[in-house]
Order: structure tokens, then C-alpha cells, then sequence
């Protein structure tokens, strides 16, 4: 029995052994936990004016939501940008910021302005 | 070998959305493989937490093919699939990623038994001190004075010395590492898949559920660790030890932060009396002595 490319790519079967059987295979994908950023109870919000582009956020944060964005600072420089969808609002990358650019705000301001706007990200 | 961050690769290795605690050693740890190794790495994880922060079939928290096994068979799966990767032409960097209780304890066994025969494998012990896949129970890697579940007034015995005991199987490469040096890490990891035989690399990788401490100090404390001397970063290069920065400017104690910056920000050594800390600095004491006397033997000091 062969596994279609369709089958495949939704990484719902993945491989036959020698018996020809079809066996479960995990494929790499975002969300194996779905939406983490449901997780999040703090937010970090990161002050672009600040920022110098240094990318030890990106470096250190533990759930890689962090994308380094080249020459698209007020001065040119490469900034962070999180994807809170999955941020878990750890807090490291505020932690490790050389110059505080990057403040941990109370996650419930966001609901309430959100669902004012009727978008319910997170 | 020098690390320029900004030039390190930007493919995700660590998926967001993957199931690990918020502010995780273990998932900052294995960006870090996957950004030294890249697609030539296969990873053989033996029950622990990053068994679980994979998440769930049919989707995948690490990018990177892993074979999930049992605890004592890791290093022993790892042998032959590496020989068998070999044997079909593949080149590829099989690589163990394991707790410290399954390293230390559990799987202590097949490792020393790979490690005699010479695997063409990297061991990587990632080190949060205790079993905390299942709640944070003692291993021989748990520190003296720690709390844990089933140390409740603080352990009574040391911490394993696991490059050690590497080492003395003579394999040519042993390394320590932390989560708080990511670029240190990562130049080990690569110096390690340039050699061929077995290769050691134990991974301080401090857990803010299982120490108790604030999730955005993962980092933090793994660096401050370093800075009292209480993690110390070094290499055995075909039995010739090396103090890694900043390690090897911490030789003189005075240099060293004191190591109750270090202690006080973790809930799991709140307990401790002053005669307990006394201990904890005896026991670094004793760690720096073997490293000054080996590097004293080898005549580098
Ligand atoms: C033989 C065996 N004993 C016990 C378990 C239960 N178990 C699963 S994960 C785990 C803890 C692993 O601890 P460690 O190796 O330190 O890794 P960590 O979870 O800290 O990453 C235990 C005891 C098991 N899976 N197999
Ligand atoms: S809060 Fe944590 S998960 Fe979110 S971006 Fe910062 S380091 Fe990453
Ligand atoms: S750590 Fe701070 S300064 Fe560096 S890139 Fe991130 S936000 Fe900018
Ligand atoms: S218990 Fe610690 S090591 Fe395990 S997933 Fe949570 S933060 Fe990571």
C-alpha cells in the first residue's frame, strides 16, 4: 500500500516497513501544542527606538517565535519580531535585552483593547 | 572557534508551538543543536521532557528527524544507527539528546558501554539537575542542598562528575556547556562533529518549574552559575583539559560572583542554613582543585 503525497504532507502516515504497514509519523509543523500563545499571562512589547538590532532575544527565546526582521528600524537596524500566536510570554528575551528594550505587560490590557476591536487573537 | 550570532542560521529547528514550559532549558538548548549541526543531525531522545515537548502526532515541535526511545537503550540506539547511516552512505551526525537521570542514572550503562567502544556518536546530557519530565525527583546529577520531591529537606549527597567519568574511558572529546552561553555551546557542538569516535558534551540547563525561579531568568541563572564557579566551562581534547571564557578567568575565587547571587533567586535552595551553603562552596572548592591540579599536571599553570 503506498502513502499518497497528500498523506504525506499532512503528516498523518508517513512511512511503510517491510511488512507494508503504514505507520504514524510525526511531520516538523508550528502549533504541535496548538496556539500557545493562549499560555501567555505577560506580553512582551518591544520599544523599536530602543532597540539596537542585537539579536540576543532572537538568540535565547526558548519557543523560537522571535523572526529578525533586516534594516526595518526607525534607524535601520534589524529588530525582533514576535509572532504571539505562540509567544508564551516567558520573558527571557526582556530578561537578556542588553538595553531594556523589550517591556513585560500585563496580558489582560491586550484582551480587553482586542476585544473591543473584535479581534480575538490571543 | 568564534561564533557570530547574526550569521547563525535563521531555519527553525525549534518549532513555535511546541509543548515545553514557558522559559524551557531543553528548547532553547536544542535551537542551539540545530543551528551548530543543522539538517545532518538525527537525534535519539530517550524519555524526558523533550520526549513531551514534541507534542503531539501528527504534528512536530523540533525540526529535526528524532527517534523517540526507552531510557537504557539510547546511546545503544545511537551506535547502531550511526553505524547504519554509515553503512548506507548517508552523512549524517547521530546525536543523544538525554536528561540528566537518563545520562547519570538510567541510561549511565549503554552511554559508558558506547563510549569504551568508540561510537562515531555526540552524547549531549542536558543537565536540569533533576527527573523533571515526571515531578521533579533527585538523579546523581542533583546538586547537594537542592529540594526536590523526594529530597524534601535538600539532598545529602553530591553531584555526579559526569565529564569526569567520560573522560576516563579516554574518548577524544568531552565537553562541558551552558544554556547561557548559547555561542560556546554551539562551537563545541561543531568542534564535536568534526571528530571522529565518541564525543561528550554536558549541557547546564537550569529549569524554572524544577528550581523554582521566574521563567525570564533561564538564562540569567545559567550564566550566574558560570559567574560563581558553580558551572564551570571546559574541554578535554583527546585528554588535554582547557578552561573555556569566562571559566577560565574565574581560576582565583575572588574573581567569582559570590554564590548567593545564585542560590537566593531559586525556591528549591530556600531552605538552606548557613552550614548547607558552606557545603555547596566546599563542593565548588573541590571541583575548581581537580581542574587547577590537571591543568597543573599538564603544566598549563
Ligand atoms: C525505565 C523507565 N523508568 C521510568 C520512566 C518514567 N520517566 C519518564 S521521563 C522521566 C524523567 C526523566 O528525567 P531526566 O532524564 O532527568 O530528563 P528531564 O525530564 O529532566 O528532561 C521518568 C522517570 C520511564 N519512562 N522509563
Ligand atoms: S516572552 Fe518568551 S516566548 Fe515570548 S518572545 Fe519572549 S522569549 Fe520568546
Ligand atoms: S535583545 Fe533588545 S536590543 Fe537586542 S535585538 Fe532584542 S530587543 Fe533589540
Ligand atoms: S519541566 Fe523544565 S525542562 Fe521540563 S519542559 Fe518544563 S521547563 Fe522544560
Amino acid at each position: 500500500m503506498a502513502v499518497s503525497e497528500s498523506e504525506q504532507r499532512r503528516g498523518v502516515v508517513a512511512v511503510i516497513e517491510p511488512g507494508g504497514h503504514k505507520l504514524p509519523l510525526s511531520m516538523a509543523g508550528p502549533g504541535a501544542m496548538g496556539k500557545t500563545g493562549y499560555w501567555r499571562t505577560q506580553r512582551p512589547v518591544v520599544n523599536y527606538e530602543r532597540c539596537t538590532g542585537c539579536y540576543l532575544c532572537w538568540l535565547y527565546c526558548p519557543d523560537n517565535v522571535i523572526e529578525m526582521v533586516p534594516g526595518k528600524g526607525p534607524r535601520g537596524q534589524d529588530i525582533p519580531v514576535i509572532d504571539y500566536d505562540y509567544c508564551k510570554g516567558c520573558g527571557v528575551c526582556a530578561a537578556v535585552c542588553p538595553v531594556k528594550a523589550i517591556d513585560m505587560v500585563d496580558e489582560s490590557k491586550f484582551l480587553a483593547k482586542e476585544k473591543e476591536e473584535g479581534d480575538g487573537n490571543a | 572557534m568564534a561564533v557570530n550570532i547574526k550569521k547563525l542560521p535563521k531555519k527553525p529547528y525549534v518549532i513555535p508551538g511546541h509543548a515545553a514550559c514557558p522559559g524551557c532549558p531543553e528548547s532553547m538548548g536544542f535551537k542551539y543543536l540545530g543551528m551548530a549541526l543543522g539538517d545532518k543531525a538525527v537525534v535519539v531522545i530517550p524519555a524526558g521532557c523533550s520526549s513531551v515537548i514534541q507534542g503531539l502526532w501528527p504534528r512536530q515541535g523540533f525540526g529535526l528527524p528524532i527517534l523517540n526511545i526507552v531510557f537504557a537503550a539510547a546511546a545503544s540506539t545511537a551506535s547502531g544507527l550511526a553505524r547504519a547511516l554509515k553503512r548506507r552512505g548517508v552523512d549524517a551526525q547521530v546525536v543523544v539528546w538525554a536528561g540528566d537521570g537518563g545520562t547519570a542514572d538510567i541510561g549511565f550503562q549503554a552511554l559508558s558501554a558506547a563510549a569504551e567502544r568508540g561510537e562515531d556518536i555526540i552524547y549531549i546530557c542536558v543537565d536540569n539537575e533533576a527527573y523533571m519530565n515526571t515531578g521533579i525527583q533527585r538523579s546523581g546529577l542533583t546538586p547537594y542542598g537542592a529540594w526536590t520531591t523526594t529530597t524534601h529537606t535538600g539532598k545529602k549527597q553530591f553531584k555526579k562528575p559526569m565529564p569526569q567519568i567520560v573522560a576516563a574511558h579516554r574518548v577524544p572529546y568531552v565537553a562541558t556547556a551552558s544554556v547561557g552561553y548559547p555561542w560556546d555551546f554551539i562551537a563545541k557542538l561543531k568542534k564535536a562533529a568534526s571528530i571522529r569516535g565518541f564525543k561528550y558534551i554536558h549541557l547546564h540547563a537550569p529549569c524554572p518549574v524544577g528550581w523554582r525561579f521566574d521563567p525570564s531568568l533561564t538564562a540569567k541563572i545559567a550564566q550566574l552559575a558560570v559567574e560563581t564557579g558553580a558551572w564551570i566551562l571546559y574541554e578535554y581534547e583527546n585528554g588535554k583539559l582547557r578552561l573555556n571564557p569566562p571559566s577560565n578567568r574565574l581560576i582565583d575565587p575572588k574573581k567569582r560572583k559570590p554564590i548567593e547571587e545564585y542560590l537566593k533567586l531559586q525556591g528549591r535552595f530556600r531552605h538552606l542554613k548557613p552550614e548547607d551553603i558552606e557545603m555547596i562552596k566546599k563542593e565548588i572548592e573541590t571541583n575548581w582543585e581537580d581542574i587547577i591540579r590537571a591543568l597543573k599536571i599538564q603544566g598549563d599553570l
